[in-house]
Order: C-alpha cells, then structure tokens, then sequence
C-alpha cells in the first residue's frame, strides 16, 4: 500500500486502523461505499507509518492494539501532524472494563486527542452519521 | 531484612526493659523463607494502653502478661479476637498452670512463656512465631496473586470471545441492512469468514476447557501403556484431508512400536497440536514430517515444517497463553493462542519440555520429550505451579 498524491483522486481520504482483519474488510466495504479511498493498517506500528505517509481526511482507530492504548498513540499522533483532521475512537473497552470514557467535552478532547469516542459493538449506520457530523464543517 | 513489631505488656518496668533490651539486639534469619527478621519493641504497662497501641495497628506480635493491673491478659485476648486485630499472641505468664494455657489458646493465643524465662527462652519462642507472622503474610500475598491472576485470566478469555463475537454481529448487521445487495450470493465472502470465526471460537472453548482440565488436575488420568507411534499415525490420519487440501505431504518416521506409559487423551492432545500446527502454519505444497522414537527412557517426538516459521522474538513468546503470532502471514490462520501453553504443561506432567527451532520462512521444528507417567509422576497442581513459577510470576 503506498501513498498517492492527493492530486490523482478527488475522493476523500480516511485511515484505519484495526486488529482485526475482518473488522478492517468491513470498514473498507462500507467506507468505500461512502466515497472515502480507504487505507487500513492492523497494527500501531504500521498505522504509525499510515499517518506519516498519507495525508488524511479522516482518521478511525481501534483503542486496543497491540498495546492497550494503541489507540490514544494513534490519536494523539495524527493531531500532532494534522489538528484539523477529526480523529474516531473505537473501544470495546467500557463493556469489558467498566471503564467508560467520550469526547464530549473540549477539555477531554483535549486529554483524548480524538473528537468522537464509539463503542464497539459498532454500526455502520451510527459510524456514517459520526463522519457526517464530524465532516460537515 | 523485614521488621517485626513487638508490643510488650506488663506492668514490670524490669520485663518490659529485659524484653526490648534481648529482642532489639537480635535478627532472626527464616532460611526456609527466604527472609531476615529484626524486632522494634514498644512497651504497655497496663490493658487499656495494651488496647489502644493494638486497636492503632501495625503491631505484629504482642507479648502479653497474663495478669495486668486493671485488666486480665484474657480480656485482651477477647478483645483482638473480637474486633479481628491481626497480630500473634504469645502469653506470659507466672502462673503457667495447664489451666491458663489451655483457656490462653482457646482465646487465640500462639504460644506461652512461663516466667522467669531465659533470654534464650524469649528468643526461641519469639522466632517461632516470627516465622508464623512471616508464612502467614506470604500465604495471604500468593493467594492475593492467585486471585489476581485468576481474575486477568477471565478478562482475557472474555476479550478474546468477544472479538469475534463483534465480528460475527457485525457480519450480519451487514446483511440485516442489505449493505452490499439484495442477492444471497452478495454475502458468500460474508457468510464464509463469519463461519470462520465461529469455528475459530468453538476451538478457542475447547482449548479452555482442555486448559482448565489440566490446570485444575481434576480430570482422571487413566495410564496406561501406549504406543506414541499409533497415536501419531492416527493423528496424521486426521490432519490428511486438509494437508491433502492444500498440497502439504505428510511423513511419519518411527523405528516400529514406541511404548510410553501415559495417558491416551493427553497424548492425543499433544499431537494433534503439534500436527495441525505443522499444518495450519505451512506452506502451500509444503511437508511436515513427525518422528517418534524412545531412547534413555523417554520419548521424543519432533514436527517439522516447512512453513512461515518465527524470528527470535515471536519464538519468545510463543508458549505465552492467548499469544498468537500477528503477522501478515497469519492473519488468515486461525488459532485460540492456547494450544502451545497446554502443549507445555502437558508435557512438564510428563516430567519433560518442548523446544523450538525456527527460521521465518523456512519453517519451525518443534520438539517434545516425555517421561513414563507412573504412580510416583508430579501431580498435575503442582506440575501447574512449576509452570507458572517457570513464567517469573
């Protein structure tokens, strides 16, 4: 996978990464229906990369990756080299931990450097609304 | 070197000070659990200053004179029973009479001291219950780990179960919605990896279920004499239709009947890991080769494959439980991360181990002694303990 020039595709760009392979094929499916050009990374380390390489529209990342906060590093990453690109949470994290956490307030989307926090198990439907809202301005 | 506070009670000023004066000069050293004690001594001359140093906490061993001025030693020792004080008691006493240690020891207490006592006297009984204050505080520490471990293992599990479940339901959310048509035939890849993982889950239950059978060394074993070649040979019998699938030949080398005393089931187990991941991580067009033979009164059975094999540091957390090599090779393997952990602790109840041996791309041996099993085996708890203890935990 390597990163084309913006130029030669008027499609927005939207980076996900995912641990899951069959998560990741789902989101290219449904992403690609959407309009996005879809690059996918399974791990933190390759997403690491995604994000360097790839300018980004859009950002979708798993919290727990290969390292429990995987996610968050992601997050604060792609701020760090784009703060206008909205960042999409997602965790199973609340469900197994008890541990529940969002992005409601600027201070937190301060703290959590993502703009939206959604849980797992995710719908497609809400995930469209979120990149609506989110891409709207 | 760990501290021990002593309280002393007694209205004698002379026993308080002789009693500080032999412990404070003194450390215990608990070979056996690995620990060095010294003592800081405080003094109470009455109950009730008794009571409030207790009730204040971090004493760890009281020694109590029976008869105070205002209140009896007994009163005390009713007290810490009741109001569940942690600390060891040992009772000194003038009166050493059966009647008091008999009535001191219902109440909770450790150990007597008849007075006069010998500094040796104070110092023999004040190491025996050091190391009980010690053993205690240790046993409590391993059960607290104990819990603890138990307690990741389950959120574990439950992370693991749920990962696909999310898969699964989000499969077939997509097909609720009609997400990519209104054609069955849309759905095939669809319908396919969601049955991939469920069948990916299934095997993760029964590796669990294998897992805490071994662990928990209730399930019966039944020994008997085996031969390990037939069980290999059967065992191959079964991986054949998939290997043959995918082009994989599959050899058996064995000098004829290899005896072992042990258990069938176990052994099935242990082959039947190391096969179909010989398999599961070929290549296509690849072979495995299984050799078993008995020397030195073990067996040692070695698959090889030709497959994706590991580097160094995948090698390193192989036998890890819920450790699956993620790589681009394997993503589309399917695996529960138990088989190797189980493969290990059923062969440390054989008395033996398993190695590996691997070059990424070129493919893994992995080798498995084992020993007759036999009335005089290591019970499976413990082989269990040895293992955790093998993990640094």
């Amino acid at each position: 996978m390597t990163a084309q020039n913006r130029s030669d595709d008027d499609r927005r760009t939207v980076l996900v990464v995912d641990d899951d392979f069959d998560f990741l094929e789902q989101y290219r499916l449904k992403l690609e229906g959407l309009g996005f050009r879809v690059f996918t990374a399974e791990s933190q380390a390759e997403g690491e990369k995604l994000i360097e390489e790839v300018e980004a529209d859009l950002a979708i990342f798993d919290l727990m990756l290969e390292n429990p906060d995987g996610g968050f590093v992601l997050g604060y990453k792609m701020k760090k080299k784009n703060p206008d690109v909205p960042v999409i949470l997602v965790t199973g994290v609340a469900g197994e931990t008890g541990f529940a956490f969002d992005a409601a307030t600027p201070e937190v989307r301060n703290w959590i450097r993502a703009d939206l926090v959604l849980d797992k198990p995710l719908r497609f439907a809400q995930l469209e609304k979120a990149i609506d809202s989110l891409m709207k301005d | 070197m760990e501290t021990l506070r002593v309280l002393v009670v007694d209205d004698e000023l002379g026993m308080r000070r002789g009693t500080a004066r032999v412990l404070e000069r003194q450390s215990v050293e608990l070979a056996d659990l690995g620990v060095a004690v010294d003592f800081s001594v405080d003094a109470a001359a009455d109950g009730a200053e008794a009571v409030a140093r207790l009730r204040a906490g971090g004493i760890d061993l009281l020694l109590l004179d029976y008869k105070l001025p205002d209140i009896s030693g007994l009163d005390i020792l009713e007290t810490i029973r009741r109001e569940k004080i942690d600390v060891l008691t040992v009772m000194i006493t003038a009166y050493a009479s059966l009647e008091v240690a008999v009535s001191a020891t219902k109440n909770g207490a450790f150990d007597f001291l008849a007075k006069p006592f010998t500094p040796e006297e104070l110092r023999s009984v004040v190491e025996k219950s050091a190391r009980s204050v010690l053993a205690h505080r240790q046993a409590q520490k391993l059960a607290a780990e104990k819990r603890q471990v138990r307690f990741q293992f389950i959120s574990v599990v439950a992370h693991e179960l749920k990962a696909p479940l999310a898969v699964i339901e989000s499969f077939l959310t997509m097909m609720d919605d009609r997400t990519l048509g209104d054609e069955m035939a849309d759905y095939a890849d669809v319908i396919h990896r969601a049955l991939v993982r469920v069948e990916g889950m299934r095997k993760m239950i029964v590796d669990l279920l294998d897992l805490t059978h071994i662990e928990s060394g209730q399930k019966k074993r039944e020994i008997e004499a085996l031969d390990v070649a037939a069980i290999a040979g059967d065992c191959l019998e079964n991986a054949a239709p998939g290997a043959r699938e995918r082009g994989i030949a599959l050899q058996l080398t064995a000098p004829g009947p290899v005896p072992l005393a042990g258990d069938r089931g176990e052994l099935e187990i242990i082959l039947n890991n190391l096969i179909t991941n010989a398999v599961k991580y070929n290549r296509d067009g690849g072979r495995v080769d299984v050799a078993v033979e008995r020397s030195d009164g073990a067996v040692s059975i070695s698959v090889a494959d030709t497959g994706i094999g590991m580097n160094e540091a995948e090698r390193g957390r192989l036998f890890q439980e819920f450790t699956r090599i993620k790589n681009a090779k394997t993503r589309h393997i399917q695996g529960s991360g138990l088989g190797l952990s189980i493969l290990k602790k059923l062969a440390l109840l054989y008395g033996g181990d398993v190695a590996v041996e691997s070059e990424p791309d070129e493919g893994s041996t992995f080798r498995v002694s084992l020993r007759d099993a036999g009335p005089d085996a290591v019970p499976p708890a413990v082989a269990a303990a040895a293992n955790r203890g093998d993990r640094g935990s």
